[in-house]
């Protein structure tokens, strides 16, 4: 029979997750059993400790605040308004209520069946994943490590836009036995004109020879032609099923060096071979390929090169960011190539000047950069040591790479990577200095942290070696450890530092948004999400002396390990930031800007929920940062 | 002569009505009470000559509406009045599956058992299927019933002596947004959200039973 009632019910639900991702006729049938019910303002849906009612509850109208009451005092957790759920994890889990939830509003609540939800879950798995998702803020010990890893799991559910390719690998692939000489397998190359050949084993791929093993091992006399190939051959090989995409067979290839891989049956080495995916298939199929980009770097003789690689750069950026590749490997990558176009910039510029550097010198890239988390074009920071040098040749040292600096951030400015509007570059003079002053300069900033201080050395401490002498930068680190051991209320002006930016959460949980400016009412991703942890990471790891890590997720991670009591807590603030960090790169894609700035609107539920679902961390970071430093006492 | 006192023989679908309302045990305690709130979309005004086009309805247990608990038949009627259509939208011969206006009403009394009826302006609806059912020799309703313009007049604080109170004007003062105005279930649903904001006040000052609700009904009940 048509239900008037219970389609109007099913055009509400369809907007919300995980509602969104059922079969229509699932949600038909869950529309169709709806409850409708209406809470007068101050009154209690449930309370805390209650045993579990049959339905979970879902705002249609209305707002309904979530209380936790601990001895005496009670908390708000949540509100939930719109298309909110609650009350769903007690069924599940067959637990009592762990919050009271009373109406901050009047409002109306569909209330669902669960034992219906229990019969989709089952099929459904999208809607699975993010049921359990959604429990992990509702849960009492929101770092328990069964939950830290489901905490994300509906970021999966977006791949489904964007299908991942499939890489097309050559059947028949070329193959001798282990038994063949390596001169019969060189004319078997030769004569199929390919550049590799499979060694197989009752149809198994045992090891592979490639144009480079017999250029190194063979044509330099190491070995003789009539050797058997297992000889040369390389073994294990790397193996993978059919289905291997593009993104994995890049990630493989990197990771083990290699540029063959094989495709077996079950993807085991244990099974049929049945073709060959070289990095020539995947550059043919993807154009862009990292490896090849930096090839072209190396032979890049102008900006105009350096300009086409970064834009190159940028689409397979977007292509992995569409394939949702780990951040992790996509900020290896792109750092690696903005290095690689950096070092050639320096390289081009060294070449224009009339003379070779009269010292030794090191070039620094700063903040993103220098943690390599740089994934959009953004502003050039940089700065250059050089060795230090006689009072009398002092001058002429600095202008000589005064004028260098000009020129290298002339041309990383053409190629995309524009001015620092704070002249945070090697071109001032103010950041193109000799060791000793670099040296007196952040002793200077550590021992009277003023607030410009501390600002420039939240900039500063991020550096990253790129070129020249890595001898300057190593005591340079050395020297500012000293500094701050020597000084160590500084590590408190910094964990104040840390603390500029409150949680992004206000207190009923609602995004904090700025309120003036050309950014009204958007949300700052960079400075109250991103920039807590980035300035967390680097505070706790300076005061654990550690010199080489400059990374915000290595940092984390290496956290982890030092203080295994707040592993956790580390742990997720790294998964935090790694999804924090592609969802500002996914946004800055989408609209063609930094993508600091979000514009709350055109976020849907479930986007909102999983940047909720991060900020938790940092509120819990800054809370350990809060005891850790004292600060209460010094804001 | 004797005919008269002999028990007359109805049909059965009414003598299942008669009974289910006389032997019902859930009157007296609220939470097991069902509520039917109905709806009627109808040729026009006149209880004569008007016919009805459609019967919408959805019951609330315990303070909660039973979206799977909800009815709409729509019948065939000779009466055609170019008129209301642009009220209803149900054309004569529209999309919709019609039965017969007996079948409506055996479907109708079936689906409201022992249900207390709920209506906006219930004696209009009333009278309208209370001279459905005198045309199959039946009726009428036996059901209890209430009316959410009195149950709303109980409990106003202003504009008490005003007679009547449409649809609208009270999803205006209970804030409630309106969806489908003008189809039958559409309007039993809104009927449905008014009777539970109602109740909610209702309960602050009195004590929420059956028979002082219906009392609220002094039109009705005359």
């Amino acid at each position: 029979m048509k239900n008037t009632i219970a389609e109007r019910i099913f055009d509400f639900l369809k907007n919300f997750p995980p509602f969104d991702i059922l079969e229509k006729e699932q949600l038909l049938e869950i529309a169709s059993n709806v409850k409708v019910t209406y809470v007068e303002k101050d009154t209690f849906v449930f309370k805390q400790d209650e045993l579990p009612h049959q339905n979970f509850y879902i705002v249609k109208d209305g707002a309904i605040g979530l209380y936790r009451t601990m001895e005496s005092d009670t908390i708000l957790i949540d509100i939930c308004d719109e298309g909110d759920i609650f009350g769903l994890r007690p069924l599940i889990q067959n637990d009592h209520y762990l919050m009271s939830a009373k109406a901050n509003e009047e409002s109306i609540l569909y209330a669902i069946s669960v034992e219906i939800l229990k019969e989709i879950i089952k099929t459904n798995q999208k809607a699975n994943k993010y049921i359990i998702a959604s429990f992990s803020s509702n849960i009492k010990t929101p770092y328990a490590k069964t939950n830290s890893g489901n905490l994300f799991a509906n970021i999966d559910t977006d791949t489904t836009f964007s299908e991942v390719q499939t890489a097309q690998y050559s059947k028949n692939p070329i193959t001798c036995t282990k038994h063949s000489t390596i001169k019969e397998a060189a004319l078997i190359m030769s004569d199929k004109k390919v550049g590799s050949i499979l060694i197989v084993e009752d149809k198994k791929p045992i090891g592979i020879i490639t144009d480079k093993d017999l250029r190194l091992k063979i044509a330099t006399g190491l070995l003789s032609i009539d050797k058997n190939v297992s000889e040369i051959m390389s073994f294990p090989v790397i193996t993978f099923p059919e289905k291997i995409t593009i993104a994995e067979a890049q990630i493989a290839m990197i990771k083990h060096k290699i540029t063959h891989l094989c495709i077996t049956k079950d993807g085991s080495p244990n099974s049929e071979l049945v073709g060959i995916l070289s990095e020539h298939d995947i550059v043919v199929l993807h154009g862009n390929n990292p490896s090849v980009l930096i090839k072209e770097l190396k032979r890049a003789k102008n900006v105009e090169t350096l300009k086409y690689v970064r834009e190159k750069s940028s689409n397979l950026l977007k292509g992995y960011i569409e394939q949702n590749i780990p951040i992790t490997f996509i900020s290896k990558i792109i750092a690696e190539i903005t290095d690689a176009i950096t070092i050639k910039a320096i390289e081009l510029s060294i070449l224009e000047m009339e003379t070779e550097p009269p010292v030794k010198f090191s070039w620094l890239a700063l903040g993103s950069q220098g943690r390599k988390e740089q994934l959009l074009i953004t502003d050039q920071d940089n700065a250059l040591i050089f060795e230090d040098v006689s009072q009398e040749n002092y001058e002429n040292v600095k202008t000589y790479f005064l004028k260098l600096s000009k020129k290298i951030t002339s041309k990383l400015n053409s190629v995309g990577y524009k001015f620092c509007p704070a002249d945070m570059m090697a071109s001032n003079p103010k950041w193109c200095l000799s060791l000793s002053e670099w040296k007196q300069q952040f002793n200077n900033w550590i021992t009277k942290p003023t607030e410009d201080a501390i600002m420039l050395c939240t900039i500063f401490f991020d550096f990253n070696f790129v070129f020249g002498d890595k001898e300057l930068v190593t005591k340079l680190s050395k020297s500012i450890f000293k500094s701050i051991n020597s000084f160590e209320i500084f590590l408190n002006f910094l964990g104040r530092n840390a603390l500029k930016n409150p949680p992004p959460l206000g207190f009923f949980r609602q995004f904090l948004m700025e309120h003036d400016g050309n950014h009204k009412d958007q949300f700052d991703l960079k400075s109250r999400a991103l920039m807590p942890l980035i300035d967390a990471a680097r505070l706790i790891i300076l005061s654990h002396n550690i010199k080489d890590k400059n990374n915000t997720i290595s940092r984390f991670n290496k956290l982890a390990k030092i203080e295994p009591q707040n592993q956790d807590l580390y742990l997720s603030c790294a998964d935090s930031f790694k999804i924090l960090l592609h969802y500002r790169t996914e946004q800055g894609l989408k609209n063609n800007d930094s993508g600091r700035y979000i514009n709350l609107n055109t976020l849907t539920k479930s986007e909102k929920l999983k940047l909720k679902g991060c900020f938790k961390p940092i509120k819990d970071i800054q809370d350990l940062l809060n005891i850790r430093y004292n600060l209460a006492q010094m804001m | 002569m004797f005919n008269l006192f002999k028990k007359k023989k109805y049909p059965s679908y009414w003598q299942k009505h008669i009974d289910a309302v006389k032997n019902s045990r859930n009157y007296s305690n609220y939470e097991s009470i069902r509520f039917v709130c109905l709806d009627t979309e109808t040729t026009g005004f006149d209880y004569e000559n008007d016919r009805i086009l459609c019967i919408g309805a959805v019951a609330i247990k315990n303070n909660k509406i039973l979206v799977s608990d909800s009815f709409e038949v729509y019948m065939q009627q000779e009466v055609f009045n170019k008129e209301t259509v642009k009220i209803h939208g149900i054309r004569r011969n529209g999309t919709e599956k019609k039965v017969s206006e007996e079948e409506a009403i055996i479907q109708f009394l079936e689906y409201l058992d022992d249900a207390v009826i709920i209506a906006h302006h219930t004696k209009f609806d009333l009278t309208m299927i209370n001279n459905a059912l005198k045309r199959l020799n039946i009726g009428p309703i036996k059901s209890k019933q209430l009316d959410t313009n009195y149950i709303h007049k109980k409990i106003a604080i202003t504009n008490k002596f005003k007679k009547l109170y449409s649809l609208d004007e009270l999803c205006e003062i209970y804030n409630i947004k309106m969806h489908d105005r003008h189809t039958a279930l559409g309007d039993a649903l809104l009927t449905a959200y008014v009777f539970l904001k109602l109740t909610y006040k209702y309960k602050k000052n009195n004590v929420l039973n059956l028979t002082n609700l219906i009392n609220t009904n002094y039109y009705l009940n005359k």
